[in-house]
C-alpha cells in the first residue's frame, strides 16, 4: 500500500509540486520569520550582555535616563569614582559620559542611521564586560585619545562614507555654541557582542565628552564596575552601595541585562507577533490549496480507490493511503520550506538593516525549534486539509469500479446553507458582542467573530459566490461569445471546487480590505486631527520624533517675521497607581504654547507655573486625580516631584498625558533640549519668505524639517502609507499562494476535460477561443475571490473601526485601491491560466477525444 | 479453499442468491434490476450469467460478490451470508474469498504488472506464495512483462494480468465480469482459456457474467436472466444451443416492447 501511495506521488510529480508549492511558500515564510526574531533577539542580547559590566552605578529611580534617552544633571564625581574603586570588592570602576541629544551627520551632510534607532554618544574608557573581555572592540584605527578625535562603529562609519582621516561632521548638544562640530575620524570599533543592532556609537574623548555633555565639568553619568576575583556581582553591587553618593544607586550587571532585555523584548515581541500573523495567514490559504489539490485528486481517482476497494482494501487503507501521501508531501514541502525561510530571513534582515536595524548574518541559523515547528505546522496543516478528501475518496463505493457513468455523490448545499447561516450569526454574535463593550477586550471578540466570518464565507462560497459567477457568465457570454459562455458555464458548474479555490485569494483580499479600512481612516482620522489642532503657522520636529538640541529654537527665534517659538520638551515620567510605578509620557511646555493652543479644558485652568500640571482626561481617570489633587512624578535621574493639578483638558495631539511648565523638567535635572518647536509668525510676515529662512537654518543642520499644515499631514500619511505598503507587501505572499492555487486547479480541470476539450476542437472551437475560454474561467474564480474578499474585509476594517472609534474618529473607505485590487485580481486570473490554456491548446483533437 | 485440481466438481455451494431483489430509483422512475433471483453457484465449476442488455446479470454479480448490497434477500458466498456484515467484514471478505476480472481492465496504472498482481495479498498484508505466484504466472504466459506498467502492455496482456490478480489470492470464488468485452478474438480466447484452465487444473471457481456466446461456451454450465429474473439454464453448453437460447430471449424482449 505504501508502494502504491509512492507511485501516486511520483506519477502525478507536477501537480503534487504545484500543491507542495504552497506548504513551502506557507512554511517558507513561518520559518523566515521565526528565524529572523530568533536572530534578532540574538543580536540584541549579544549587545546587551556583551556591553554590560560586573556592576554599574547610575541615577537611582524607575525611570532609566539611559533607557529614555533623556539627560540628566545628575553626576557623580571623581571623587566619588576613587572612593568606589579603593573598595577590596572593586577591582575596577571606570566612569562614563553617556551624551544624549547629539547625532552623526554623513558626508552627504545627511544623517546617518536616522531611522529610529539612537545615537550613543560616550567617552571611550576601557572597560570589561561580564564575561572580562573588552566592551569595546577596536576594528580599525586607534582610540580617541584627545578632543578632536572620534571613533566610530564600523557600519555607521560605513555609512556615513567615512574614512579613517577623514572630518566628520556631528551636531552636539552644548548649550549656547554652535551645535554643528566636527571632529577627526582616528578608528572603527563595535560592541563585543557583534554589530550595533543599528545604533550609531560616538567615541569621544573623556575631556571633551564632557565639555559637550557635561558643560565642562569633571564629572561622570555612571560608574562601570569590575568585581574583583571571587566576588559576586551581588556582593560587588551591595558593597559600592556603601559608598555610592546621594541620587545614585548600584546594580548588578544582571540586572542592568534583564532590564534592557524586558525593554527591547516588548518591541521584539511586537514584530515577531507582528510577522507571524502574517506567517499564519498564508498557512491558512496554503491549508485551501491543500485541500482543494486533494479534494480534485481524489475525485480523479475514484475508479482507481473502487478497484483498491474492490479488491479487498479497507476503507481505513484508502484513507490512509491519501493521508499517507499527504504526509509524504508535507515533509517535502517543510524541507524546501526551511530552506527558503532561511534565504527570507536574510532578506527580511535586508530589509531591516535598510531601516537601521542591523543584524549579523551569522545569528540567522535554522534552530532546532524553528525546523521542529516547520515540519509540526506543515504536516499538521496538510494533513487536516488532506483528511476530508481522504474520507471522501475511502467512501467511494467499491462497485463504482465497475460502472461506467462514475458520479462521486454530494451532498446538496441545503445543509452547507444551513450551517454556514448559522457559523455566519454565531460570528456577528461574536462580533456584536465585542463592539457593545462585553467583558475581556474588544479587539479579541470582534477578531474571533471575523475569522469565523472568513472561514464561513471561505466554506459558503461555492452558494454565495453563485451571482458572482453568474454575472460572470451572462458578461463573458455576451463579450466573448461561445467561449465565454462556455467559460462562465465552467466556472459554475463545480461551485465546491470554484468556490474553494477562489477561497484562498478571498482571505487574502479581506485582510488586504480590512487593513485598507483602517489606514484609510487613520489616515482621515489625522487629517482632521491636524486640521483641528494644527495652530501654528510652522511645526519643527525630527522626522523620527526624536528630541534636538536646544539651540535650534534658539536661532528661529531671531529669524524675520517670527513672533514666537514655543518649545516642548517630552520625557518619560513615573507615577504610582495603585501602588506601581506606571510609565507615561510629560510634556513641558512654555507660555508660548498655551498662548498658541488652547487646550479643551474639562476642568480648572490652562494657565500654570512652577509645581504645577494639567492632565488630559485619560491620564486623570488612570491616576484617579482631579483639580486641586497632588501627584508625586518620578522624573528619569531618580527626582521625584510632587505636582498640583491645576485642569483636566481633552485629549490632544500636541502634548502628552501631563504638561507641565517647561521649567519643572530643569527643576527635575533633565537637560535642556527640544521635542518639537511651534512657530507664530508675526501679522503681516511674509510666509514664503519667513519659511525659506526657517528652512536654511535647518539646512545647515539637516536633522530637523519645517513643516506647515499641508506639509505635516502628508508626513503622517507617508508613514501610515509606508507601513501599509509593507502590510500589503507581506500579504502578497499570501496571494501569491492563492493564485498558485487557481493555476492547480485550473490545470487539474484541463486534464479531467480532456475528451471534452477535445470534443470541443472537434466541432470547430479554434485553440485561441480555447484558451481565451480557459483564461476566462481563470478570471471568474479570481474575481469571485476578490469579490467576497473585499465585501468580507470590508465589513471587518468597518466593525474593527467602530470599536476603535475613539482613535479612529472618521471612517474612510479605500475604494480607488479597492478598484485596484479588482483590476489586480483580473490580472492575476489572466496569468494563472496561462499555463493551464496553452496546455490545453496542444491537446491533439483525435486522443483527446479517445481519452477514457 | 479448493485447491487440488479436479477435485470435488459441482458438489459443493460456492455462492448462492436467495430471493435476490434489488431496486434502484423510486416511485414512478422504479427500476427492478433484479426480481427475487434464487441461484446455487458450484464450487469447481465455470459458470456464465448471461441475458440481454439490462437483465441484471451485472447487479447478481454485483450483489454475490459484495460490491453491492441488495434491496431484499439474500446472498451467500462460501458458506457465509453477506446481509449481515458490515462494511469492515465485506472488505475482508472480498480480500480473502473473492477474486476480480473486470471489463476495462482496471489495473493500477502507476504499477508494474507484477505489482498489480500482488497488490489484494499487499493490501490484505499477506506474504506472497511464491511457488504460487509462479504457477500463475506461467500459466497465463506473463513472466517476461512482469515489469512493464499497464500502459505498456496490449489490452490482452492486461486482461491476463487481471486474472493473475484474482487467482492469486486463492480466492474461494473469481467473478469476471465481461472479461473479453474490451478484447479482439485472440486475445480473447488467451483469457477464457486461462480461466478455463485455472477451473480444470487448480479447482478454481469461476462465475462470468457475459453476453458473448462464443465465451460462454467455454463454461461448464449457462444461467439466463431476463428482467431481473432466472428464467433457463444449459449444463456442458454448445455455442447453437447458446445462440438459439439467446435469440429466443431476445425475441421474448421484442415482443414485450411490441406489446
Amino acid at each position: 500500500m505504501l508502494l502504491l501511495t509512492w507511485r501516486n506521488l511520483l506519477a502525478r510529480k507536477v501537480r503534487l509540486l504545484m500543491s507542495t508549492l504552497a506548504i513551502v511558500l506557507g512554511i517558507g515564510f513561518l520559518a523566515g520569520v521565526m528565524t529572523f526574531s530568533s536572530g534578532l533577539n540574538a543580536t540584541f542580547q549579544n549587545i546587551v550582555s556583551g556591553s554590560t559590566s560586573d556592576g554599574l552605578v547610575r541615577p537611582a529611580g524607575d525611570v532609566s535616563a539611559a533607557n529614555a534617552g533623556v539627560a540628566t544633571t545628575q553626576l557623580i564625581t571623581p571623587a566619588d569614582i576613587d572612593k568606589i574603586s579603593a573598595l577590596p570588592e572593586v577591582e575596577d570602576a571606570t566612569g562614563s559620559v553617556d551624551g544624549f541629544g547629539s547625532f552623526l551627520l554623513g558626508e552627504d551632510d545627511k544623517l546617518v542611521g536616522g531611522q529610529g534607532a539612537p545615537t550613543l554618544a560616550f567617552n571611550y574608557a576601557p572597560a570589561d564586560n561580564m564575561a572580562g573581555e573588552d566592551i569595546l572592540v577596536l576594528n580599525e584605527g586607534g582610540w580617541p585619545e584627545q578632543p578632536g578625535e572620534v571613533t566610530l562603529d564600523t557600519s555607521s562609519a560605513e555609512r556615513g562614507g567615512y574614512e579613517i582621516g577623514d572630518t566628520v561632521t556631528m551636531i552636539v548638544p552644548t548649550e549656547g555654541q554652535d551645535p554643528r562640530r566636527t571632529f577627526t575620524l582616528v578608528g572603527t570599533a563595535d560592541f563585543n557582542g557583534g554589530g550595533t543592532a543599528g545604533a550609531t556609537l560616538v567615541l569621544l574623548d573623556t575631556a571633551e565628552a564632557q565639555e559637550i555633555f557635561l558643560g565642562g565639568e569633571d564629572a561622570f553619568t555612571s560608574v562601570a564596575l569590575t568585581a574583583a576575583d571571587g566576588i559576586s556581582q551581588t556582593e560587588l553591587a551591595e558593597a559600592a552601595s556603601a559608598v555610592t553618593p546621594a541620587g545614585f544607586t548600584a546594580v548588578t550587571g544582571d540586572k542592568v541585562v534583564e532590564e534592557t532585555q524586558d525593554q527591547i523584548g516588548q518591541f521584539l515581541d511586537v514584530i515577531d507577533i507582528f510577522l507571524k500573523v502574517f506567517a499564519g495567514i498564508a498557512i491558512l490559504v496554503g491549508g485551501f490549496i491543500i485541500f482543494n489539490t486533494f479534494t480534485i485528486l481524489v475525485s480523479q481517482r475514484v475508479r482507481e480507490s473502487a478497484l483498491l476497494r474492490a479488491l479487498g482494501a479497507s476503507r481505513k487503507q484508502v484513507t490512509r493511503s491519501v493521508l499517507v501521501e499527504a504526509f509524504l508531501m508535507a515533509v517535502v514541502g517543510a524541507t524546501l520550506g526551511l530552506l527558503l525561510g532561511l534565504g527570507l530571513s536574510r532578506l527580511l534582515a535586508g530589509l531591516f538593516r535598510s531601516f537601521g536595524l542591523d543584524i549579523a548574518g551569522d545569528v540567522l541559523t535554522l534552530t532546532p525549534g524553528t525546523i521542529f515547528w516547520g515540519y509540526v505546522v506543515g504536516v499538521a496543516v496538510t494533513m487536516v486539509a488532506a483528511f476530508v478528501p481522504a474520507r471522501r475518496a475511502a467512501k467511494v463505493p467499491p462497485v463504482a469500479a465497475m460502472r461506467d457513468d462514475l458520479v462521486v455523490q454530494e451532498k446538496g448545499m441545503g445543509r452547507r446553507l444551513l450551517l454556514g447561516t448559522i457559523a455566519m450569526v454565531v460570528g456577528t454574535a461574536f462580533v456584536v458582542v465585542g463592539l457593545t463593550g462585553a467583558p475581556g477586550t474588544d479587539a479579541y471578540w470582534i477578531g474571533a467573530g471575523a475569522v469565523i466570518w472568513v472561514i464561513t464565507t471561505a466554506v459558503m462560497a461555492p452558494v454565495v459566490g453563485q451571482p458572482v459567477l453568474l454575472l460572470c457568465r451572462s458578461v463573458f457570454g455576451r463579450v466573448f461569445g461561445t467561449a465565454g459562455l462556455l467559460a462562465g458555464e465552467n466556472a459554475l458548474r463545480n461551485p465546491r471546487r470554484t468556490g474553494a479555490t477562489a477561497s484562498a485569494l478571498m482571505i487574502g483580499l479581506a485582510v488586504v480590505s480590512a487593513v485598507g479600512v483602517l489606514a484609510s481612516s487613520l489616515s482621515a482620522t489625522n487629517d482632521a486631527t491636524v486640521d483641528d489642532a494644527f495652530k501654528s503657522d510652522f511645526l519643527v520636529q525630527m522626522p523620527t520624533f526624536q528630541s534636538f538640541p536646544a539651540a535650534f529654537g534658539d536661532r528661529m527665534e531671531d529669524v524675520d517675521g517670527v513672533d514666537q517659538v514655543s518649545r516642548q520638551q517630552a520625557t518619560p515620567v513615573s507615577v504610582e497607581v495603585d501602588g506601581e510605578p506606571d510609565q507615561t509620557f510629560l510634556t513641558g511646555v512654555d507660555q508660548a504654547f498655551l498662548d498658541i493652543y488652547d487646550l479643551a479644558m474639562i476642568d480648572g485652568t490652562d494657565q500654570m507655573s512652577g509645581r504645577q500640571a494639567i492632565l488630559n482626561e485619560g491620564r486623570a481617570d488612570d491616576f484617579g486625580a482631579g483639580v486641586g489633587d497632588t501627584i508625586d512624578i518620578q522624573f528619569p535621574g531618580g527626582e521625584t516631584i510632587a505636582v498640583e493639578v491645576v485642569g483636566v483638558s481633552e485629549e490632544s495631539p500636541t502634548t502628552s498625558g501631563i504638561t507641565t511648565p517647561l521649567a519643572l523638567l530643569a527643576e527635575a535635572g533633565i537637560k535642556r533640549s527640544d521635542s518639537s518647536l511651534s512657530i507664530m509668525l508675526a501679522e503681516g510676515a511674509d510666509r514664503a519668505s519667513a519659511k525659506q529662512d526657517l528652512e536654511d537654518v535647518v539646512e545647515a543642520l539637516p536633522i530637523l524639517s519645517v513643516q506647515d499644515k499641508e506639509e505635516f499631514k502628508e508626513l503622517i500619511s507617508s508613514q501610515v502609507n509606508q507601513l501599509l505598503y509593507v502590510i500589503y507587501g507581506l500579504l502578497a505572499l499570501a496571494v501569491v499562494i492563492a493564485v498558485i492555487g487557481i493555476v492547480n486547479t485550473l490545470g487539474l480541470s484541463v486534464i479531467e476535460r480532456t475528451r471534452e476539450i477535445g470534443l470541443l476542437r472537434a466541432v470547430g472551437l479554434s485553440r485561441r477561443k480555447l484558451r481565451t475560454m480557459i483564461t476566462l474561467e481563470s478570471v471568474a474564480i479570481a474575481l469571485l475571490g476578490a469579490v467576497l474578499g473585499m465585501v468580507v474585509g470590508l465589513v471587518i476594517g468597518v466593525v474593527l473601526r467602530q470599536s476603535l472609534k475613539d482613535d479612529l474618529t472618521e471612517l474612510s473607505l479605500p475604494l480607488d485601491n479597492l478598484v485596484i485590487f479588482l483590476v489586480v485580481a483580473v490580472l492575476f486570473g489572466v496569468l494563472a491560466a496561462v499555463v493551464p490554456a496553452i496546455r490545453a491548446s496542444r491537446m491533439k483533437v483525435l486522443q483527446a477525444i479517445a481519452t477514457e | 479453499m479448493t485447491e487440488q485440481p479436479g477435485e470435488g466438481a459441482a458438489t459443493e455451494v460456492a455462492a448462492s442468491a436467495k430471493d435476490l431483489t434489488k431496486t434502484y430509483g423510486k416511485g414512478e422512475a422504479e427500476v427492478r434490476a433484479l426480481d427475487g433471483v434464487t441461484v446455487d453457484l458450484m464450487k469447481g465449476e465455470f459458470t456464465a450469467v448471461m441475458g440481454p442488455s439490462g437483465s441484471g446479470k451485472s447487479t447478481l454479480m454485483h450483489c454475490l460478490a459484495a460490491l453491492d448490497t441488495p434491496t431484499a434477500g439474500e446472498a451467500i458466498v462460501d458458506g457465509t451470508s453477506l446481509g449481515r456484515l458490515k462494511d469492515k467484514d465485506l472488505t475482508t471478505l472480498r480480500r480473502e474469498r473473492v477474486g476480480f476480472v473486470f471489463q476495462s481492465f482496471n489495473l493500477v496504472p502507476t504499477l508494474s504488472a507484477e505489482e498489480n498482481i500482488l497488490l489484494p495479498l499487499s493490501l490484505a498484508g499477506r506474504k506472497p506464495d511464491r511457488e504460487w505466484f509462479d504457477q500463475v504466472v506461467d500459466s497465463v504466459g506473463l513472466r517476461p512483462r512482469l515489469g512493464h506498467r499497464p500502459s505498456e502492455m496490449s489490452g490482452g496482456q492486461q486482461q491476463r494480468v487481471a486474472c493473475a490478480r484474482a487467482l492469486v489470492s486463492k480466492p474461494s470464488i473469481v467473478f469476471a465480469d465481461e472479461p473479453t468485452g474490451n478484447l479482439d478474438s485472440t486475445s480473447s480466447a488467451e483469457v477464457l482459456g486461462f480461466l478455463r484452465r485455472s477451473v480444470d487444473e487448480f479447482g478454481q471457481t469461476v462465475v462470468m457474467v457475459t453476453h458473448d456466446p462464443v465465451a460462454a461456451s467455454y463454461t461448464d454450465r449457462i444461467v439466463f436472466l431476463a428482467d431481473g429474473k432466472i428464467v433457463d439454464e444449459l449444463r456442458n453448453p454448445d455455442r447453437d444451443q447458446i445462440l438459439a437460447k439467446m435469440a429466443s430471449l431476445q425475441d421474448v424482449a421484442a415482443q414485450k416492447a411490441a406489446g
